[in-house]
């Protein structure tokens, strides 16, 4: 399996999923510059990695998505490829308007960094297939930007069509219908506000992530 | 010329930032605040000379850049004077 990770500037989470994605697929993902207009030929697997890309100015995910990198991603994804957006890559992929909705303040106003408890709501999705039906995990999160916003009416539909497949178990951030994952129509982008590149190793507390990226390799 | 552009959220959006301040002016005794909502001014020096064509543009920054129209709405003003 081929793979990419793209790195904006203050992306930092570019090496925990890079790490994850040699140890999972046993090659190394190329690591694509922002500035690049184009992705590496024949790829199964773009990550947007999480982090604080463009100093979140202006808003979180603003600037990136308008980046040279994320048009030739845009155009891959209308064709099929798989692209999965973790923290600030969730906020990237709805600020480019490859997912729906948007990633708001946290209502609290703080900054929540810890594990937290997920329930696995579409287990036939290409990215939660190995969960095998396993509904709960705990994944890291971190971020201040999280709180998940769309109009009833988007939101209903997401959710009668399966494309919610990760809701938090314990709202940490304000998050509309508990939401902490969504997909496309299509199936092929997804993207989480929690780390499962984080949680690939008995010393990050836990293995629950693994199960996603095999969910991948799989469809693939 | 200049584009003063005021970017807030919509009406209906959740703004726990403007929440918090509206509380925080309560706190300082300012009773008479119910709510505040809190947004952003983008101020930006233009070489446009028509007026027309300027907020034409500005309109189209705002679609593909300064607002998210999911969450927020925006207010054009441009300026002629120096």
């Amino acid at each position: 399996m081929k793979t990419a990770v793209i790195v904006f500037p203050a992306s930092n989470c570019d090496r925990d999923a890079a790490v994850a994605l040699e140890n999972l697929t046993g090659r190394a993902p190329e690591m694509v510059w922002h500035r690049d207009t184009s992705l590496p030929k024949r790829l199964d697997l773009v990550v947007i990695p999480g982090g604080f890309s463009y100093g979140d100015y202006l808003r979180s995910g603003a600037m990136a998505a308008r980046s040279p990198i994320v048009q030739d991603i845009i155009a891959a994804a209308g064709k099929g490829l798989t692209v999965a957006g973790f923290c600030n890559g969730f906020q990237i992929l709805t600020e480019a308007g490859l997912l729906p909705g948007a990633l708001m303040r946290n209502q609290s106003l703080k900054y929540v960094c810890k594990p937290q408890k997920l329930r696995i709501t579409n287990s036939d999705s290409r990215f939660t297939k190995a969960y095998n039906g396993t509904a709960d995990v705990t994944f890291p999160i971190a971020h201040h930007d999280g709180n998940y916003f769309a109009d009833d009416e988007t939101l209903t539909r997401l959710e009668k069509s399966g494309r919610v497949i990760v809701k938090y178990d314990g709202n940490p951030n304000g998050s509309a219908r508990d939401i902490a994952g969504i997909c496309n129509e299509a199936g092929n982008v997804m993207g989480m506000m929690p780390h499962p590149e984080r949680a690939v190793d008995p010393l990050h507390g836990g293995t629950d992530g693994i199960a996603l990226f095999k969910s991948i390799l799989e469809s693939i | 010329m200049k584009a003063i552009i005021h970017v807030g959220l919509k009406p209906g959006v959740l703004d726990p930032q403007g929440r918090a301040i509206a509380r925080s002016l309560n706190d300082l005794g300012f009773d008479g605040v119910k709510d505040a909502r809190q947004g952003k001014v983008i101020e930006l020096d233009l070489t446009h000379t028509d007026e027309a064509a300027a907020k034409k543009d500005v309109t189209d920054m705002c679609e593909k850049l300064l607002a998210n129209t999911v969450i927020e709405s925006y207010r054009i003003d441009i300026s002629t004077d120096e």
